[in-house]
């Protein structure tokens, strides 16, 4: 059973088509980027997995649940990292966390426990009562990743995470969440459209205007293509091609 | 159930903190019924003499008079700053954090709405505290007879709140509406005049205040403070903050806004 399955999945806006039949899959502990230019559809397809717009055709599968026909059952399983922020800046690194524990239903318990796992992880211990406001940009990262993945979900959607981090903190990001897939079995779906993020045994998928243009191994892909990943990234977007930065 | 439970005490205890931290918020919400009590009631007082209505027993100061209009127009001002906190939640992305819950989406809603009235409740009891030691002191009693009577127009009004700013499409807009909303709302009700003192002004006017579903509001928590109950205005706003949540409810629709946005 695949951790995340994405099927046939359309959506427009009025007359405008935002994404066209979009469809792949993710296996448990599989790290895949999601790389297209702006406007491409991501932030579309971000809305839709993470229940924000309703589906209007295709389906979206988590841990096997459907996000149409159980989406209580498929959004526990889902953890999201918004490309804007969402914390609350005015409440401590905890008061978040905890705010987010109530929102999953978890119970005061169960709320400390994972609260504390979180934080260990994270290696935000110390800085569980400042407020989020006095946190630099990969701290207040860090407390989103703690956040996504309080309530456990196998499946963690990372929305440009790392814009508008400095490059030591992007890396630092990557790799952490890498290291998620790694040691815990979590699928992680990048969106960026930074190239520098994506490694060679990546899964990779190319989004360009709302159609999954090139699907793969990274290494597969630019083998089969005779490109590097910039090359191929560049012609199978061409006509968009300003929006991408290597 | 616990999850149902769970979720909405993190709701009310955001909000709870939020309220906490945002002091001058708090404040402006007493300092402006505070001002209308004390300076407008004073200014008022010889030019309005009001006549023994119901359901007071005997001739009374303005003062006393305007107390429920005042603590419903601390609700009024709450109702419609929630229904920014949604419009500006909607636009900074905390909104789609609430709705990352696995839970109904109706709930969350509905959770949010019984927040911003509880909270909104805490800012009426300070206000009548205050307005205690200032000398209008409705019965004990009644103060404690009137809390679901201010309870049910905190809710009748965010729900109203919440439904006005599914219809805004950005923030900028949103004062605009307010003006439209908020001061008609007001003045057009019994909160600073009896209906017959409109009434001898004129019959359109009185029949606009009439209808008023804040009038009935400030009926309700006016009657409920002096331990009487006023039927009618409790089927109002009964029925209106069932029709307002459930309007609410079903145009809450985030991609509206995004539609509205990109089309």
């Amino acid at each position: 059973m695949s951790a995340l399955e994405v099927s046939a999945l359309s959506f427009a806006y009025g007359s405008r088509q935002a994404l066209n039949e979009v469809g792949f899959s993710l296996a448990a502990g599989q790290f895949a980027a999601l790389l297209g230019p702006n406007g491409a559809g991501k932030s579309t397809l971000i809305a839709l997995l993470t229940r924000l717009y309703d589906l209007q055709s295709g389906d979206i599968r988590v841990s096997g649940h459907s996000l149409r026909e159980a989406p209580r059952a498929a959004l526990t399983q889902l953890g999201v990292v918004f490309q804007q922020s969402t914390l609350d800046l005015d409440l401590s690194v905890e008061q978040n966390l905890r705010y987010h524990a109530a929102l999953h239903g978890l119970s005061r318990r169960q709320a400390n426990t994972r609260v504390e796992a979180e934080l260990t992880r994270q290696a935000l211990t110390e800085r569980r009562r400042e407020k989020v406001r006095e946190l630099n940009g990969g701290h207040r990262r860090r407390v989103e990743i703690a956040r996504a993945l309080l309530h456990a979900p196998r499946v963690l959607l990372l929305d440009e995470a790392s814009v508008g981090l400095d490059p030591a903190s992007r890396l630092a990001l990557n790799r952490h969440v890498r290291s998620l897939c790694a040691e815990h079995g979590i699928s992680v779906l990048w969106t960026t459209h930074l190239l520098d993020e994506v490694q060679a045994s990546d899964a990779l998928m190319v989004l360009h205007q709302g159609r999954l243009v090139a699907s793969g191994q990274v290494d597969v892909l630019t083998q089969q293509q005779g490109d590097d990943l910039g090359s191929l990234f560049a012609r199978l977007t061409r006509p968009a091609i300003a929006g991408a930065t290597a | 159930m616990n999850a149902y439970w769970q979720c909405l005490r993190g709701i009310v205890l955001r909000e709870w903190l939020r309220f906490v931290l945002q002091r001058t918020r708090f404040l402006s919400a007493l300092v402006r019924p505070l001002l209308w009590l004390v300076v407008f009631a004073a200014g008022f007082r010889a030019a309005l003499g009001i006549s023994v209505i119901e359901p007071y027993d005997t001739y009374i100061p303005y003062e006393v008079y305007i107390i429920p209009g005042l603590a419903c127009m601390i609700l009024l001002f709450n109702g419609m700053q929630g229904s920014l906190s949604m419009v500006y939640d909607r636009e900074m992305g905390s909104m789609r954090v609430l709705l990352t819950s696995p839970l109904p989406r109706t709930f969350l809603l509905c959770s949010k709405l019984l927040a911003t009235a509880l909270i909104s409740l805490l800012q009426v009891y300070a206000f009548l505290a205050i307005a205690w030691v200032y000398g209008v002191r409705p019965p004990a009693m009644g103060l404690l007879i009137a809390l679901p009577a201010l309870l049910l127009v905190a809710l009748m009004l965010s729900a109203l709140g919440l439904l006005l700013s599914n219809a805004i499409r950005q923030l900028e807009n949103f004062a605009g509406v307010m003006n439209f909303v908020i001061f008609p709302l007001f003045f057009l009700s019994s909160a600073l005049y009896p209906l017959w003192k409109m009434r001898d002004s004129s019959e359109g006017l009185y029949w606009l205040c009439a209808i008023n579903p804040f009038t009935h509001a400030v009926e309700l928590v006016r009657f409920a403070l002096y331990e009487r109950f006023a039927g009618l205005a409790m089927a109002v706003c009964v029925g209106l903050t069932a029709l307002f949540a459930l309007l609410a409810v079903l145009t809450f629709n985030p991609q509206h806004a995004a539609l509205r946005k990109k089309g």
